[in-house]
């Protein structure tokens, strides 16, 4: 399908950086505050969806490779399965949380009825965050797209 | 009866949706009609969850006063309300790609015509 | 009238008889009745997994399982997707 005028283009130029920072401080503060992985990639997904109907699907689909996007869902995926496995080795409980407690990366425990918000704590929970968030950020951009080009199409036979 | 006013609500909606997928010829109307019942069955698992005043069952920045466990919501269906409705999106982009190949192969969308054309 | 009209008001008002009866059987709203678990869940989540949000502790770590399921599906609708439209992009 075709973009739309000059100043719709302009203006989510402008906007599309602060939905993804937006985005990107939802995932990473899902263990303190409501949110994580999938609420924040939604809003990412949400942004991407913003980008091609200002510019049209067919100027996106010929900068963006599909096969690319579809590879870096499956990192996300491969990450979320490693951290669950690491937990196996460590601590021999499948999805076990082996830094919490210790003084490793994010080691500290916060006192009991505390209402102050550490970055530091959580254990593997943070890291099981960001794969989640690559996860839905990818697989719903890609099929936005993929089905945004199929339907601009005239005959599917090519 | 005032205080089963929620739970009435939720039956209102899976009538409106279930009422679409039974009596409209329209395929998109009938899509939509499935999403409707989705939501409505997401609305019934929350208000199961619910405590008397009680506020969100997190630490961070609390209202100061509030007993522990005894002032929050139960957190076990918000959990299970984020799994459904991770569900609900992928069924519906599945279910719009078929609605999309089968317009293009018989060029309309009424369910009576699509029967009746055989190839 | 068609066969399929009345086949269709039959079921609907089977399914709004049971559906009307069994509104006024569950708990009231605001008073639930086993609240065991969450209370274990909501006292001890600080000292055991180490963050202030419950909600996402259930989700990853009290009940993990469920969520490597979620992930299975959503890589599964992104498979079933690209597998329909083959044939548009090279």
């Amino acid at each position: 399908m075709n973009g739309m005028s000059k100043i719709v283009k302009t203006t989510v130029s402008i906007l599309f950086p602060f939905t993804m920072i937006f985005g990107l401080y939802v995932i990473a503060h899902g263990h303190l505050t409501p949110g994580g992985g999938f609420q924040g990639g939604a809003i990412v997904a949400s942004g991407c969806a913003m980008l091609v109907i200002a510019y049209g699907s067919e100027w996106v689909f010929e900068r963006i490779k599909t096969k690319r996007l579809a590879a870096f869902e499956s990192i996300g995926g491969l990450g979320f399965i490693a951290v669950a496995l690491l937990g196996l080795v460590f601590s021999t409980v499948f999805f076990g949380n082996f830094l919490a407690g210790s003084n490793l990366l994010f080691g500290t425990t916060p006192a009991t009825g505390s209402t102050l918000a550490d970055m530091n704590t959580g254990g593997v929970l943070p890291l099981m965050n960001f794969a989640v968030g690559i996860k839905v950020i990818a697989g719903l951009f890609v099929i936005v797209l993929v089905m945004a080009y199929a339907s601009s199409q005239k005959e599917w036979n090519t | 009866m005032i205080e089963y006013i929620p739970f009435i609500a939720v039956v209102g909606m899976i009538f409106i949706g279930l009422y679409a997928v039974l009596f409209r010829r329209n395929l998109i109307k009938i899509v939509i009609g499935i999403s409707v019942i989705e939501s409505g069955v997401n609305l019934f698992l929350i208000t199961l969850g619910y405590r008397d005043s009680g506020v969100a069952p997190i630490y961070t920045s609390l209202p100061a006063g509030t007993p522990s466990p005894q002032g929050m919501v139960l957190p076990v269906p918000q959990a299970l309300t984020l799994t459904s409705i991770v569900i609900g999106v992928a069924v519906l982009a599945l279910m719009l790609s078929l609605v999309m190949h089968i317009y293009r192969k018989y060029g309309t969308l009424d369910i009576r015509k699509i029967r009746r054309l055989k190839e | 009238m068609e066969k399929r009209t009345i086949a269709a008001t039959l079921v609907f008002a089977i399914a709004a008889v049971f559906f009307l009866f069994s509104i006024f059987l569950i708990h009231p709203f605001g008073k639930p009745g086993n609240v065991a678990m969450d209370d274990h869940i909501i006292a001890n989540t600080q000292n055991e997994t180490g963050t202030n949000n419950a909600v996402t502790s259930v989700v990853f770590d009290y009940r993990g399982f469920d969520t490597l399921g979620e992930a299975t599906i959503i890589f599964a609708a992104v498979a079933g997707v690209l597998m329909i439209f083959r044939r548009v992009n090279p």
